[in-house]
């Protein structure tokens, strides 16, 4: 559990390096998910591993951890209120645009794909 | 003996233990009631959480400040799960060589779109520059979404929550609308609401079916990913 752990702070701490030193916008945390998603990929870890079993701990109470900036909330209630319009249009309308937007482009390539294969050579 | 009950009680409200212990507290309350009423994505455990605190910070005049002193604790948890959401992740992979190029070029539009629908609609209906920002990374998964939004000018935790809406419109209403958009095949239902919708769009998938509840998750992580790359390039230019 302990070394699960200090796997999973190393690659954060990798990370947030990481995009310190070359600069880019990205999350600390999201690079060090990519360089622990890299390295589980290289070395093909068994089911119960450490990295795996701390992993598990802590995505088993994900929610838990973001509780505290959504509790946040409180200091912008008034300016909420006073933008109640532009945030519950912005909110229903890009939601509605990602949904439909990937089923009509993944839809699209899938069914292309599938009668590639069932055209006989 | 000299009572102080004020005084005592004043530093006892001020010590991160109590923001720790109250972070718990509003968190188990809201799995229970998340739990008794049938898993209904409604009843969310972070909202259940969010609103118990927010009340007994006003019952017990306790500022944001003094709570977040337990908070910090808890939160600084948030890096590391993010991290390990690499191990679901890579569970996914077989699936994603399978079906490769739908599912990136789905993932690639859907999450930019998102992007750029929340910055315009926003700006564009009187909202100001940071509202716009905060709504830009809100299809992301919970803990990306809060990093994105500190990266690109965003406030935190109004991302955070309405992250969590946008989860549940999902979960609510997304099968639903898949269906009356004639969308039948499972993976691409999947694929849609984990794009639009992240883990709680996920977890309403898996109840669907298998398939549709590995391409949302698949869909989740890789939307944080392309998200990451789209908010800090398209924000800057479109606010």
């Amino acid at each position: 559990m302990i070394v699960g752990l200090l796997v999973l702070l190393a690659c954060q701490l990798a990370g947030e390096f990481v995009v310190r030193l070359i600069g880019v916008p990205l999350p600390g945390p999201v690079a060090g998910m990519v360089i622990l998603l890299v390295f589980l990929t290289l070395r093909e870890p068994a089911v119960g591993s450490r990295t795996v079993r701390a992993a598990e701990v802590l995505l088993r109470h994900l929610q838990l951890f973001f509780v505290p900036a959504g509790v946040g909330v409180v200091q912008y209630l008034s300016l909420i209120a006073a933008s109640a319009v532009p945030l519950v249009a912005g909110l229903f309308l890009s939601w509605f645009a990602a949904l439909a937007t990937t089923a009509a482009v993944a839809g699209v390539l899938a069914a292309a794909s599938a009668r590639r294969r069932s055209v006989p050579r | 003996m000299s009572l102080h009950l004020h005084e005592a009680w004043v530093e006892t409200r001020s010590s991160p233990v109590f923001g720790v212990a109250l972070t718990l507290v509003g968190y188990q309350l809201g799995r229970v009631a998340w739990r008794r009423a049938g898993r209904n994505p409604l009843l969310n455990p972070v909202l259940i959480a969010v609103v118990t605190i927010a009340l007994v910070m006003w019952a017990c005049d306790i500022d944001y400040d003094t709570y977040f002193r337990g908070g910090a604790v808890i939160a600084l948890l948030l890096g590391p799960a993010t991290v390990a959401l690499a191990v679901p992740m890579h569970r996914e992979l077989e699936v994603l060589r399978q079906a490769a190029v739908p599912v990136v070029a789905g993932v690639l539009a859907g999450s930019g779109v998102a992007v750029v629908v929340a910055v315009v609609v926003t700006r564009g209906l009187g909202g100001d520059v940071e509202l716009a920002r905060s709504m830009a990374p809100k299809s992301t998964t919970t803990p990306v979404s809060i990093a994105l939004s500190q990266t690109i000018g965003g406030l935190p935790a109004l991302t955070a929550v309405l992250t969590i809406l946008a989860g549940i419109i999902g979960a609510v209403i997304g099968p639903a609308l898949l269906t009356a958009l004639h969308v039948r095949d499972p993976r691409v239902r999947g694929l849609a609401v984990g794009v639009a919708s992240h883990g709680i769009g996920t977890s309403q998938m898996l109840h669907e079916g298998r398939t549709q509840g590995a391409f949302a998750g698949l869909a989740m992580a890789l939307t944080a990913l392309a998200t990451s790359v789209w908010a800090p390039l398209l924000v800057p230019w479109l606010t």
